[in-house]
């Protein structure tokens, strides 16, 4: 019995003080862990869709709900009026999901361009898809809200060769933020009235 | 029973470095050293970890009754490695990235349990201080050559230096996972063979 109480109270100290320990660091760092996620991750993709914007996108962002989530949305300033947005979306790529930002154009909904952000695509195959501009590069001026597919599905994107499962991915990603786009216009535009100066 | 505490220090560096003497975590061995600062990365949190775990082990030897020893190794060795995890995702995000999964995954790792139930758990603190910096090390320098020679022949660069120049192809053969393998068991092979005599 003496044993037992032991092992009981050895595990449960030892699970408490663990417990403790590590909410206390999570909280520590949740704000410097967020921070580095837009630096690292999305900071420089949404710089290079909304090249040549006089605002910070990262620092000029707000969030809409839609659904149950809620979406962040990166602002772009051009000629002194928030133009443009940049959001996230994600698409099933060939080793889980891929993550893709989009920029579009709110006066006619083109689309700036498209960067691949997280992903676990085999590195020198379907890793292209973040690497090689050639093949995000086709998204750039063409309407957000049609739809893509790679050209074997009889789509409108050339796909990367020997990543068909990683491009179709992407096109995914970016037929998703059509929808999205669709469906929150309302409130995008409305949000963006405040940067307008 | 106790040996030298230099002596427990210099085993994990040549006579029983980990991957290729002991043959043990072999998981994160294989899968994240593409490239020499991935292998380094790793090695380093698996150092922390198991040295953190192995002074925690051999303080609390006396306390923790011996048949839920494994469950409260299992407990100090995640809480380490979950602090690990927050403070790489806070002040290294590159390299976080790079590893992602396998961080984790370090709980489950043979050689930082083995060690715990091995040595730490019959040993005073400061052997077992010395023998879970020594197995680290060695444990760092086994993926950081692995690492090296994957990104020298897989990909031609070191450290994002180009070694052969333009016009070397890369095998990226070694950069995948059956590559991990035959490098490893190569470079298995030559350590066999350098100390055979």
């Amino acid at each position: 019995m003496r044993e037992m109480i032991k092992m009981v109270l050895v595990l449960t100290i030892l699970s408490s003080f663990s417990g403790g320990l590590l909410a206390a660091l999570k909280n520590g760092t949740q704000e410097k862990i967020e921070y580095q996620e837009l630096q690292n991750v999305k900071g420089p993709a949404i710089e290079k869709i909304l090249e040549g914007c006089e605002n910070d996108p990262i620092v000029d962002r707000f969030k809409v709900a839609d659904g149950e989530q809620e979406r962040s949305f990166f602002v772009g300033i051009f000629d002194g009026k928030p133009k443009s947005i940049a959001f996230e979306t994600y698409g099933k790529g060939f080793a889980g999901k891929v993550g893709v930002i989009v920029g579009v154009n709110l006066e006619d909904g083109s689309m700036l361009g498209a960067q691949v952000t997280t992903h676990n695509e085999t590195p020198g195959v379907g890793s292209k898809a973040q690497d090689d501009p050639s093949f995000v590069s086709q998204f750039a001026n063409k309407t957000v809200t049609d739809s893509f597919g790679v050209k074997p599905d009889g789509g409108n994107i050339d796909a990367i060769a020997g990543a068909t499962i990683t491009s179709r991915g992407v096109c995914m990603a970016v037929t998703e933020a059509g929808e999205i786009y669709k469906r929150l216009k309302p409130e995008i535009v409305k949000q963006l009235e405040k940067f307008n100066k | 029973m106790a040996k030298s505490i230099a002596y427990e220090f210099g085993k994990g560096l040549w006579k029983e470095i980990p991957p290729f003497r002991l043959v043990l975590g072999l998981c994160p061995v294989l899968a994240v050293t593409t490239s020499l600062q991935n292998g380094v990365g790793m090695g380093l949190a698996t150092t922390f970890v198991l040295v953190c775990s192995n002074i925690l082990v051999s303080m609390l030897r006396k306390v923790i009754p011996s048949k839920v020893r494994i469950a409260c190794f299992i407990i100090i060795i995640a809480t380490f490695v979950t602090v690990v995890e927050l403070l790489m995702q806070a002040y290294a995000y590159t390299l976080y990235l790079q590893l992602g999964i396998f961080i984790p995954l370090i709980v489950v790792n043979c050689l930082v349990l083995g060690r715990a139930e091995a040595f730490a758990y019959k040993n005073p603190i400061i052997h077992s201080l010395s023998d879970g910096l020594g197995m680290g090390i060695g444990f760092t320098l086994s993926l950081g050559a692995l690492g090296a020679v994957r990104e020298i022949i897989g990909s031609g660069e070191l450290l994002g230096y180009s070694v052969f120049g333009s016009s070397f192809k890369p095998f990226t053969f070694l950069i995948e996972a059956p590559g991990a393998f035959v490098c490893l068991g190569l470079m298995l092979a030559i350590m066999n063979l350098a100390s055979k005599k």
